[in-house]
């Protein structure tokens, strides 16, 4: 699973209009290019924090909160699933992420669950 | 007959959220019909100066709203195919006012707004500024002032919360019954904090800004009427009644602090204590366990019946404050079931039971453990250590009025 975590004070504020199609573009053609190699499984952006909410249950009573529950700087701004054989190719499709160049990038693996019967 | 942009500004405080609200329940979408009905306000400041105000200007408003949101949701319907099916809605589901523009015809949907706006989604600060814009119908800069904040900052506050509220899809609605009572808190504690923010300003000069109470009474009554059978909800109205009731003897003529037991009884307004009473007593007998509001209500009501300090039945309040500290525990409840301790069984008794807050320090960031202790240990003749705890309550203290005060009682110490 690669995650990628960006500021998103840093790249709304610094980046005209123009940039941020372009950007759209970039991240449309990873998502091409991960499928033509085989191992696009599945991917979604996600809206700003500022509509994050954040539930706990403690003691059986449901805590509601607005926003992440810890305060960080680059936050999770969207996320895909591919399938490799190893770490290193799923590094290299990580770096060619375009939020790898100004936020970062996140690779974990998928844990292997028992199968249901 | 008022007329001119009073008369639109008055009109519109009173129908504002019931506007929003009926029309935020036909699309679904709250910032919208805000708009809409601020649309609806700027006709109305063209058109009524000359012409007069409406003979009904209820369903004259949600009428030009109701054009406003068609219109608005037609100029986006080229960017999305989802306003189409919105602004078919507008004119199928609200075309009925264009018939009945009576006031019967047009359901009250308030309550739906004001759970929406009390969202625990949405961070408390958001909470009130939703609540006192869309609800109360104030505008930008009167919340600003209600809430000493600054215009931009709540402006921009409303913004964050609107965006929030439609694309985290936060319901245009009454929640269902087993979320009912945690949401109904929610609800209430907005409302309380609006009343307290006027009852004892947080910070300034003035202890008190009428106006700013006055408006959190007025979504207390708002809730009743919407929610006539819940007794934490009269309770609630019922407490902030009683509080504000007494507001002409709470300062003097320099706007100093006059306390509970040197206040000029007759200064109380007994309409609204005789209403706080009333509404205190259903909150009690209709609840099966009392909430935090009915016997925050009860103890408000014994003050109030008392014809003098002296008269006061301090063991009843007491215990309201015993079963209160089970129902809704605090170090706040804890200090005042100290305070009434200490004058049902004297100082020595009250001044044990402060000893566990000060070691919890909950308490140690405001003036108020402080200030209680002073006054028990001088009530002991231990002066050195109260004059001690009424120079570190001064310390704490950010309220003007509430500083003069404890500085009086320094100086009445240590003159004898």
């Amino acid at each position: 699973m690669i995650l990628i975590y960006t500021d998103p004070a840093a790249r709304s504020a610094a980046m005209p209009e123009e940039q941020g199609e372009a950007l759209m573009r970039e991240y449309i053609a990873y998502g091409d290019s991960l499928r033509e190699a085989g191992v696009y499984i599945d991917a979604a952006p996600l809206e700003g924090v500022d509509t994050a909410t954040t539930v706990r249950v403690r003691d059986g009573q449901r805590l509601i909160s607005d926003g992440p529950y810890a305060e960080t700087r680059e936050v999770l701004g969207g996320y895909y699933v591919i399938d490799c054989d190893s770490l290193d190719a799923a590094l290299d499709h990580a770096a060619r992420c375009p939020g790898a160049r100004f936020g970062s990038v996140e690779v974990r693996p998928v844990m292997a669950m028992p199968a249901r019967t | 007959m008022i007329s001119g942009a009073a008369a639109v500004d008055r009109v519109f405080r009173e129908e504002f959220g019931r506007a929003v609200a009926l029309i935020a329940r036909v699309l679904g979408d709250v910032a919208l019909a805000e708009d809409a009905v601020q649309d609806a306000y700027v006709a109305a400041l063209r058109t009524w100066p000359e012409r007069g105000v409406p003979d009904n200007p209820r369903a004259w408003i949600v009428a030009v709203a109701r054009n406003r949101a068609i219109d608005r949701l037609r100029r986006e319907q080229a960017l999305e195919l989802r306003t189409r099916e919105l602004a078919r809605r507008a004119e199928e589901d609200m075309s009925v006012f264009d018939e009945h523009l009576d006031d019967d015809s047009i359901p009250d949907e308030r309550l739906r707004l004001v759970f929406t706006c009390c969202h625990p989604a949405l961070a408390v600060e958001a909470q009130v500024a939703l609540t006192l814009r869309l609800v109360a119908g104030l505008t930008v800069p009167e919340i600003a002032r209600a809430l000493l904040a600054a215009e931009a900052a709540v402006a921009q506050r409303l913004v964050r919360a609107k965006h929030k509220l439609r694309v985290a899809g936060i319901p245009f609605g009454v929640p269902a019954d087993d979320q009912l009572v945690e949401r109904l808190d929610a609800v209430l504690a907005v409302v309380y904090l609006v009343f307290n923010e006027g009852y004892v300003a947080t910070s300034g000069d003035d202890l008190r800004r009428d106006d700013v109470a006055a408006e959190g009474i007025r979504l207390g009554r708002l809730m009743v009427t919407l929610m006539p059978d819940e007794p934490e909800v009269a309770g609630l109205l019922g407490l902030m009644l009683l509080h504000h009731a007494r507001r002409d003897a709470r300062t003097d003529a320099d706007g100093d602090v006059v306390l509970l037991a040197s206040q000029d009884r007759s200064l109380w307004h007994r309409d609204e204590i005789e209403d706080g009473l009333a509404l205190a007593e259903r909150a009690l007998r209709t609840a099966g366990s009392p909430g935090r509001y009915a016997l925050q209500a009860a103890i408000a009501a014994q003050h109030c019946r008392a014809a003098s300090e002296e008269e006061t039945d301090w063991r009843a309040i007491a215990a309201l404050y015993l079963v209160l500290a089970q129902v809704a525990p605090s170090p706040m409840v804890e200090l005042s079931r100290a305070v009434a301790v200490s004058m049902e069984r004297g100082p020595a008794a009250g001044l044990a039971l402060t000893d566990r807050l000060v070691d919890d320090g909950a308490l140690g960031h405001t003036h108020l453990l402080a200030a209680a202790r002073a006054d028990m240990l001088g009530r002991l003749g231990r002066t050195t250590e109260a004059a001690a705890a009424y120079r570190e309550a001064i310390d704490r203290a950010e309220n003007g009025a509430e500083q003069r005060l404890l500085e009086r009682k320094l100086t009445a110490l240590t003159s004898h």
